[in-house]
């Protein structure tokens, strides 16, 4: 058997000031034409380990043990100008955020073919005749004229195409992809994906492709490597994986990405009450400055809804769809144009300023970035006491008890009540947002995409959290997201919208059970499943759907 | 669980920052006990040489009237420092209160005083002292007030500038929702995070004021004699230098020293924060 | 492009007349009586009333500022100096081709220079060279203008002489002798003006490498010296054009300790000597060019940002 394209042995990598220990003696190999993918949870050191197949170490870190060999070169050990010779032409990286990975002023066409016009193997007309016959491959539309806008002209999924052609284009026999979709829209997602399937196969490439998804990895890859605090927990092919796990903790893995079926849908009795905690009707909103006459960009066209104590509505949509702004019109951030909000029958003010001090209280939302929701100067404790200070209801004797109660509510050690947001991770932050929010003694809650920004197990977990919470106190739940799944197992009634619109409206179980806009089921069509087979499926059920909702419509 | 250790993290301290902090450090020293540390009275005409040569008595010779050089240098040393620092304590004071308000409030608060501030820095620093010292006359509160004023503008633009990225986060978000205070959202939640930029800021405006007001001694619009800052010993011994004398060029010296050291400082600091810990 | 000229350019104008008000409004609070200043100590009270009639000064202000306003406009009528009784645009037009020589000559050596070093820096970042030239350039940024310009005249003048401790300018002097004349100030200028723009140049550049698609672009193979320069560069425009800009109309204006050091007759000065003799006119001449300098280097540095910028304009089409 000739020799592995990528060979990793014994890989050992640490940070560079306090030593910890980012990738544990690591030891994988990759064939040509393989598909490798490394799954885990943030701070498993997946993107670290991928990065070192192109020899780069992100500023900080060290190498302190272990080989990485690409074809038979040493990539660990390979000074700088060698480097930057096999990058592109041997290996190339495909990064998640392409908006982040583009140089703003420079033209999209440019970027594609700028190093491989460089190398001095092609002339520039015959690499950009190359670079267009892949953007054409790649599904994108007047390759010419698009190649030549810059990157803040055309849309999240082509600007995804482009960084894939940008890998693409000295054919390298790897490619490193790091969670190339993870940022994209839903329904944008199956499409970018399907297209990367088969422009690998084509092209006769290798790839390590990263994700934290194992749906979405289920896919693509042949073989699955699972990792955990920087050590290689299992590793093998995709159906072995995925069927017959062998450890725990990919056992957990699993569990959490299960996707949904019918089967998940919560169903709970409606409790005979007759009027609504919570009332909306008719609600819209705009973000133009208020003036005369009707606004003329409406950000959210007429939705109403009820919610009783103990139940969560779910707002799903993608970005764009208004789903955010109608929460945020709720919390009284941002004051409909038109439509009332009622609280226990009484109509609040639109803005939240302009609502009485007691009613303040009543509404309090969580917001998705966990990172700029907590003030990084402040611990936790002090986060917490303000809002009860501020409120004032518990006397000044039981409020320490009360943040006690309150961390033991979200499941976070009484000690957390001394720590800053830098000594948490991204689910210890939601659960102090979660706690800060339940400190105001609300009865509606809002979650914004609290879970969006967070890996599948840690989600799984505080979506956990949010149901007991939404049981022990009777809360009321706004729940906003994109996630079918997560939706489908918290969510009494369901609303679906799409750009500013509401399109269906109902309970969970007929909504997502049988749905009948064609836009819910493109939504639903695209929840990646634990089967190899799903992609192709969804992808032509995806392309029929599509084109039910708009004739003309071009690939995102 | 990923835990951070703020203080413990061992890095290599450059040379560079405990220089300057050491020069630094001897300076006010210096500034805080001059009356003590004088060889001479700075007043008293020790030699009838003028521009005399450095002697035993004399560590760095004579300036143009006989006097020692050494005393008047450290006699000058409280005021120079002492006026440099009074201006851009006062220019902070104001900016910072302005400039984060302007941040919070936006709308035609910050419309208006931005477009004032606007004004005012497309003004010549040293033109803007010039006539206002002729109109009221060089002396110490002027000079300050001059400074101040010309400083707090651009300290305005960066807390302004600072406050705005800080604004625009959820958690003011949350806390405006609460229904917060000015004075809370302005010193419980912005200034903490903005302390550490607006503190080096201080030094590094320090350091342009030092400037700003021997400069115009120099131009013989600062303080008046028989009182001395630095950049008036350059004044008043220049003609030394036709005789090749370095009498000028000491107090000069000083001037830069200050100034370099409070750069280096800052330089130093904020290259130590930006090679932080990485995870 | 056009559009964002419309916006800006109203603006601008209605900085620049804000600020005339506000200088003949500061000159109007200046104490002392200009007339009696001018005149000297041994001015008879009729002679200082006639000085007043002639140059207006018993009129009221806001006809004056009126008058004064619609002589530049329409007239370019600067009026006339109290001191020497000559049209004030004489005075500025010498003294102004002198300070736009001195600026000029200086911006043309040190902005290239200043850019030479600051990306050199930047392209070896990390490097021994990098930090040594940042303590360099540090050290010149924040040293005095007088000592730079006292330690040159002691140096080259007195020690040395090679060159002259003050600049004689006269009219059709030959290139040698001008070039000769300006040496030693254009000299300590671009010492100051490189340090200032270098040091900039090196911390607006060194943001731009921290942003992600330059990760992206090393990751790609791209070299150093390429990826500051076709890459981080484009994106530096923006704060670079105004930094140039700011230093720039420091050369205008800003110079006065040059010029004093060396004798040199420019516009700075001019101002500076006027403020003492309470020479009005001048003194509203000289501050509404200065200002109308800062502003016009402002625009035209955001002029560049905006050009340079693909954003501008459009929001954006998606496909």
């Amino acid at each position: 058997m000739s020799a592995p394209l990528l060979d990793i042995r014994g890989l050992s990598i640490v940070s560079e000031g306090s030593g910890r220990v980012i990738i544990d003696n690591i030891s994988l190999s990759l064939e040509r034409g393989e598909v490798l993918a490394l799954i885990g949870a943030s701070g498993s050191g997946k993107t670290t380990l991928a990065l070192t197949a192109l020899g780069h170490l992100r500023p900080g870190l060290r190498h302190r043990a272990g080989a990485v060999d690409l074809d038979g070169e040493n990539m660990m050990e390979a000074d700088q100008a060698h480097l930057r010779e096999l990058r592109g032409r041997k290996v190339a990286y495909v990064a998640q955020s392409a908006a982040a990975a583009f140089n703003p002023r420079m033209r999209l066409e440019d970027q594609v073919v700028e190093l491989d016009r460089l190398s001095g193997r092609e002339s520039e007309a015959r690499a950009i005749l190359k670079a267009r016959s892949t953007f054409d491959e790649l599904g994108l539309p007047r390759p010419t004229e698009l190649g030549h806008r810059f990157p803040h002209e055309v849309s999240g999924g082509q600007l995804q195409r482009f960084m894939i052609a940008m890998g693409l284009q000295q054919s390298p026999p790897l490619l490193v992809c790091d969670e190339p979709t993870s940022a994209l829209d839903v329904t944008t997602q199956v499409e970018v994906l399907h297209i990367l399937k088969e422009a690998i196969r084509n092209h006769h490439t290798a790839a390590l492709f990263v994700s934290h998804d194992l749906a979405v990895v289920a896919q693509i890859a042949t073989r699955i490597a699972v990792l955990r605090g920087g050590q290689l927990v299992e590793v093998g092919p995709t159906e072995q994986i995925l069927f017959a796990p062998t450890q725990p903790y990919t056992r957990e893995l699993i569990a959490s990405s299960r996707g949904f079926n019918a089967g998940s849908i919560v169903s709970r009795t409606r409790s005979p009450e007759t009027r609504a905690l919570l009332s909306v009707r008719g609600v819209k909103v705009s973000y133009d400055k208020p003036g005369k006459g009707q606004p003329v960009n409406i950000a959210l066209h007429e939705a109403s809804f009820e919610l009783q104590r103990g139940e969560v509505v779910a707002f799903i949509g993608e970005s764009g769809s208004g789903k955010s702004t109608l929460a945020r019109a709720v919390a009284g951030l941002h004051a409909p144009f038109a439509g009332k909000v009622l609280l226990d029958g009484r109509e609040l003010a639109g803005s939240i300023l302009d609502r009485d001090k007691a009613d303040r209280h009543r509404i309090q939302i969580v917001f998705q970035s966990a990172d700029t929701s907590l003030n990084p100067r402040h611990t936790v404790g002090r986060t917490l006491r303000r809002v009860l200070d501020f409120f004032g209801d518990v006397p000044p004797t039981e409020r320490s008890d009360r943040i006690r109660e309150l961390l033991a509510m979200v499941q976070l050690p009484a000690a957390y009540v001394s720590r800053r947001p830098n000594q948490l991770s991204g689910g210890e932050k939601q659960r102090v947002n979660l706690a800060r929010a339940l400190a105001a003694q609300p009865d509606v809650l809002i979650c914004d995409e609290i879970t969006s920004a967070l890996d599948n197990l840690v989600a799984a977990s505080i979506l956990q959290l949010v149901d007991s919470l939404r049981e022990t106190l009777g809360l009321g739940v706004v729940f906003v997201s994109h996630d079918l799944a997560a939706v489908a197992q918290l969510a009494d009634q369901v609303m679906v919208l799409k750009n500013g619109k509401v399109v269906e409206q109902g309970s969970t179980a007929s909504v997502l059970a049988r749905p009948v806009h064609a836009y819910t089921r493109l939504l639903k069509a695209s929840v990646p499943e634990l089967r190899t087979t799903w992609l192709t499926e969804a992808a032509s059920e995806q392309a029929t759907l599509r084109d039910a909702l708009s004739p003309e419509r071009s690939p995102a | 669980m990923k835990r951070l250790s703020r203080a413990g993290v061992p890095q290599q301290v450059p040379l560079v920052l405990v220089a300057s902090a050491i020069v630094l450090a001897a300076l006010t020293l210096i500034a805080l006990v001059a009356p003590w540390i004088m060889p001479h009275d700075p007043g008293e005409f020790i030699s009838n040489d003028v521009f005399a040569a450095p002697t035993r008595n004399a560590l760095l010779g004579t300036d143009y009237l006989g006097r020692d050089l050494l005393s008047r240098l450290i006699a000058s040393a409280p005021l120079t420092l002492g006026m440099a620092f009074a201006a851009t304590m006062l220019a902070h004071v104001v900016g910072d209160s302005l400039g984060l308000y302007a941040a919070l409030r936006g709308g035609w608060v910050d419309a208006v005083v931005s477009r004032m501030v606007d004004v005012i820095l497309s003004l010549p620093k040293i033109i803007v002292g010039l006539v206002v010292l002729a109109a009221l006359g060089p002396s110490v509160a002027v000079i300050i007030g001059i400074c101040a004023v010309v400083y707090a503008a651009g300290v305005f633009r960066v807390a302004r500038a600072l406050g705005n990225d800080i604004v625009r986060q959820d958690y003011i978000v949350v806390a405006q929702a609460r229904g917060e205070g000015l004075g809370w959202l302005l010193f419980a939640e912005i200034l903490p995070q903005v302390a550490a930029p607006l503190a080096s800021d201080f030094a590094i405006r320090m350091s342009f004021a030092v400037l700003f007001i021997s400069s115009l001694s120099f131009l013989g619009l600062g303080v008046q004699p028989p009182m001395a800052d630095w950049g008036g010993l350059v004044r008043e011994n220049l003609d030394g230098l036709q005789a090749g004398s370095l009498a000028a060029i000491y107090p000069a010296a000083a001037i830069a020293i200050t100034s370099i050291a409070l750069n280096l400082l800052v330089d130093s600091l904020s290259e130590r924060s930006i090679q932080g810990p990485a995870t | 492009m056009l559009q964002f000229l419309l916006r800006r350019l109203p603006a601008s104008i209605l900085l620049i007349w804000l600020v005339s008000v506000l200088i003949f409004v500061g000159c109007e609070v200046l104490p002392g009586d200009v007339a009696q200043v001018a005149l000297g100590q041994s001015a008879t009270a009729e002679n200082v009333r006639a000085l007043r009639t002639e140059f207006g000064l018993d009129r009221p202000a806001l006809t004056r500022y009126a008058d004064w306003l619609q002589g530049i406009v329409f007239h370019a009528d600067w009026g006339r100096s109290i001191t020497t009784r000559t049209p004030v645009s004489a005075m500025l037009a010498e003294r102004l081709s002198n300070t736009l020589l001195l600026a000029g000559v200086t911006t043309l050596i040190a902005v290239p220079l200043a850019l030479l070093i600051g990306l050199t820096m930047a392209i070896r970042s990390g490097s021994n060279y990098d930090r040594a030239a940042s303590v360099a350039i540090l050290g010149l940024a924040a040293t005095p203008e007088f000592l730079i310009g006292t330690i040159a005249v002691l140096v080259f003048a007195v020690k040395l002489h090679w060159l002259p401790s003050t600049s004689y300018l006269s009219e059709g002097s030959g290139l040698t002798a001008t070039a000769r004349a300006i040496l030693l100030p254009v000299g300590t200028l671009v010492i100051i003006a490189t340090a200032q723009i270098a040091r900039m140049t090196r911390a607006i550049v060194g943001n731009v490498l921290a942003l992600p698609y330059i990760e992206m672009a090393r990751l790609k193979g791209l070299a150093g010296a390429r990826v500051v320069l076709v890459h981080a560069l484009r994106n530096a425009i923006g704060p670079l054009a105004n930094v140039i800009a700011l230093n720039v109309a420091y050369l205008v204006s800003g110079v006065v300790v040059v010029e004093t050091i060396f004798a040199y007759p420019g516009l700075a000065r001019l101002m500076a000597d006027s403020v003492q003799a309470r020479d009005l006119p001048v003194v509203q001449a000289c501050a509404m060019i200065f200002c109308a300098t800062y502003i016009m280097l402002i625009v035209a540095a955001d002029i560049i940002a905006y050009a340079c910028d693909p954003k501008s304009g459009s929001q954006g089409r998606s496909a």
